[in-house]
């Protein structure tokens, strides 16, 4: 069996694999009767019309003839990456480290993400979203952000 | 007249120093990131959210929806001067527009965008105003299974117009309703999904899945993309005052364009983006007259007719949110959301229940949209300069914004590692080509849609036909049922794809 069009038949299978499993999740709800419908009753009904879905979208991509296949080309491993470390890091930086030294973190992190990487761009971004970040969240719109690190007194 | 009276409510609100500030300052923004390819509206107001905390609703909402009407105008800009749609409702203001700054015509041609935008604006302002009320009356004869059939003409409505393929779309659309099953059940109390995360219990923020799949999920794509070379036809901006000629050309198209626009606005899915396409589809099939320019060519009406109509339509996809609490797009799905933020339940009582919001709200589109004009035309020079500023200084401040809005929202990190997690899925989705604009409507009308269905469903002592015999509800559902059958039609589906495949 060939694969006629790659993005549907993995999409199908997304839809399927992700509704089996919120069906299967929803067998420990209580499904309740129609007239009194219970904590799994409406995301059991959706998690199967998914699957249905998710398996005609399968059949479709393997019967229906697409120009090229329709592939799903590579993947920008390196932004991907870069840019979801970078957002785990800031997310475990901000409370212990705060605001002034975090936001230069994350800006030369991300940087990486690029192609072009250039030091003096990169350094002047920092200082520029770290005072405008100060000026804009903290002075103006009065949030609570940690600014100085924990060892600081911060 | 209440009509007057009412709007005259509404300038009062509007006319406020505050308001206009915010209206302002919405304004600028929404031009700043329609001008700035790779930035959008969804995610901009996503960003935005955590910091309506320190306002009024009021103001509040008015700043949002200033960035929405504003990113159409600023889209237009980019299309024009670089053949890269700001926006994705400026793609085929890109066609002819570029064409006709190639030409040297860059002037005229956003002149015609920003005039056109503005007529387009006072129509859709005025559009709310007088179909709103009637609308809610109507809303307020509606009982749970008449809202459950609303949601589903509204989610099914969403995509049948929308582009690509309708049945990944639907499933999309479930799983925005899946995801936001990952909450407490109101009824009986019982965590659903959580794995014993006390913070899953609560649900997950909207603002996560905005911010993940159309903030992080759009710059990832970017990033993957060759950097492409741009030519900004920045010396060439002169003479903005268009000719009476163009004036003579565009008119017509403005007229049609508005009229298109505003009706496509208030269909569910419609709004800009849609709006946009048919307006120059139905230009196009008008009869070039003696000495016209052809289109693609750089033809002026390929600029006047779309620009005027994704202005309308962004307008007017107001009217089912305001009256309704039901959101037509992504960007309308964001406004509900930013509405409970600030304790106002969505829905028909929104009229009378905060007279101020609604009839200010309104009013200051009006008024925003004259900022535009200004902000659009004269000042053309700024934002021209921006354009120059390469994505590597972007990305990078886009990536903070998102990451600060996110923790700020709750001060919380985990939401910070959730939308790292949906940033992936953003991508998967991307590569897939599995559009994430139906999975956010789902997911904001998930709770919801439960909720009226559950209680349909007690009302009815768990008969099902209850949808179909009340007669409201099952003309709801006949007309989603029709949408469907009318779409998977062979010679409509292949028009269909046309719509939108055409001079990509």
């Amino acid at each position: 069996m060939k694969i006629k069009s790659q993005r549907d038949f993995f999409s199908g299978l997304m839809f399927v694999v992700v509704g089996v499993v919120f069906a299967v999740g929803a067998t420990n709800y209580s499904m309740g009767t129609s007239a009194r419908p219970g904590a799994g009753y409406f995301p059991l009904m959706l998690s199967v019309i998914m699957a249905i879905l998710g398996a005609i979208v399968m059949f479709k991509a393997l019967t229906i003839e697409t120009e090229g296949g329709d592939p799903i080309g590579a993947f920008a491993w390196k932004p991907l990456l870069v840019i979801i470390v970078s957002i785990a890091v800031f997310g475990l930086a901000l409370p212990r480290l705060g605001m002034f030294i975090t936001i230069p973190l994350l800006i030369i992190m991300v940087s990486f993400a690029g192609d072009e990487f250039g030091w003096i761009g990169v350094l002047m971004s920092c200082v520029v979203l770290t005072v405008g970040s100060w000026v804009i969240f903290i002075w103006g719109l009065n949030l609570t952000i940690p600014l100085k690190p924990v060892f600081m007194g911060g | 007249m209440d009509l007057l009276h009412n709007l005259s409510i509404g300038f009062g609100v509007a006319f406020t120093l505050q308001n206009l500030l915010y209206a302002f300052f919405g304004c600028i923004l929404g031009t700043l990131i329609g001008v700035l390819p790779g930035l959008g509206p969804v995610a901009t107001i996503a960003m935005l959210l955590p910091s309506i905390y320190a306002l009024d609703a009021t103001p509040a909402l008015i700043m949002l929806a200033g960035i929405y009407y504003g990113a159409q105008y600023g889209g237009s800009t980019t299309a024009i001067l670089i053949n890269v749609p700001g926006e994705s409702s400026s793609v085929v203001t890109a066609i002819d527009g570029y064409q006709m700054a190639r030409k040297g015509r860059a002037g005229s041609a956003l002149a015609a965008a920003g005039l056109g935008s503005f007529f387009a604006g006072c129509v859709g302002t005025i559009i709310i105003a007088a179909f709103a009320p009637p609308l809610t009356e109507l809303a307020f004869k509606f009982g749970p299974a008449e809202y459950f059939s609303l949601m589903v003409l509204g989610l099914i409505g969403a995509v049948v117009l929308a582009s690509g393929s309708l049945l990944k779309a639907i499933s999309m659309i479930i799983l925005g309703l899946l995801l936001a099953q990952i909450n407490t059940d109101v009824i009986s109390g019982t965590a659903r999904y959580s794995f014993d995360i006390p913070e899953l219990t609560d649900g997950i923020g909207f603002v996560v899945i905005a911010m993940g799949v159309f903030g992080f999920g759009e710059i990832i794509a970017n990033l993957g993309m060759p950097a492409e070379h741009r030519e900004v036809f920045t010396k060439d901006v002169k003479g903005l005052w268009p000719t009476k000629q163009d004036f003579k050309d565009a008119w017509p198209a403005v007229l049609r364009g508005t009229s298109l626009g505003s009706l496509l606005g208030v269909l569910p899915g419609g709004g800009a983006l849609l709006a946009s396409f048919a307006a120059y589809t139905v230009e196009k099939k008008m009869k070039l007259r003696q000495g016209d320019v052809p289109f693609g060519k750089g033809n002026i009406r390929g600029v006047a007719g779309p620009e005027s109509a994704n202005n309308a339509g962004a307008q007017t996809s107001f009217i089912p949110m305001l009256t309704l609490g039901i959101p037509p797009n992504a960007v309308m799905a964001l406004m509900v959301g930013a509405m409970t933020i600030k304790g106002i339940q969505p829905g028909p009582q929104v009229m009378t229940s905060n007279p101020q919001l609604f009839w200010g709200l309104i009013a200051s589109m009006w008024v925003g949209n004259l900022m535009l004009v200004i902000l659009n035309l004269p000042l053309i020079g700024i934002w021209i300069k921006l354009l120059t500023v390469p994505y590597r200084y972007l990305f990078p401040a886009i990536t903070l914004f998102c990451c600060i809005g996110v923790y700020t929202l709750n001060n919380n990190t985990f939401d910070v590692y959730l939308t790292a997690l949906f940033a992936l899925v953003g991508y998967v989705f991307y590569k897939l080509s599995c559009e994430a604009a139906p999975l956010l409507l789902g997911f904001i009308l998930g709770p919801m849609m439960e909720e009226n269905l559950r209680r349909a469903l007690l009302l009815s002592r768990g008969d099902w036909t209850a949808f179909v015999t009340r007669p409201l509800s099952a003309g709801l559902l006949i007309a989603a049922a029709l949408m469907i059958v009318v779409v998977m039609l062979p010679s409509i589906s292949k028009k269909r794809e046309e719509a939108f495949v055409e001079e990509k």
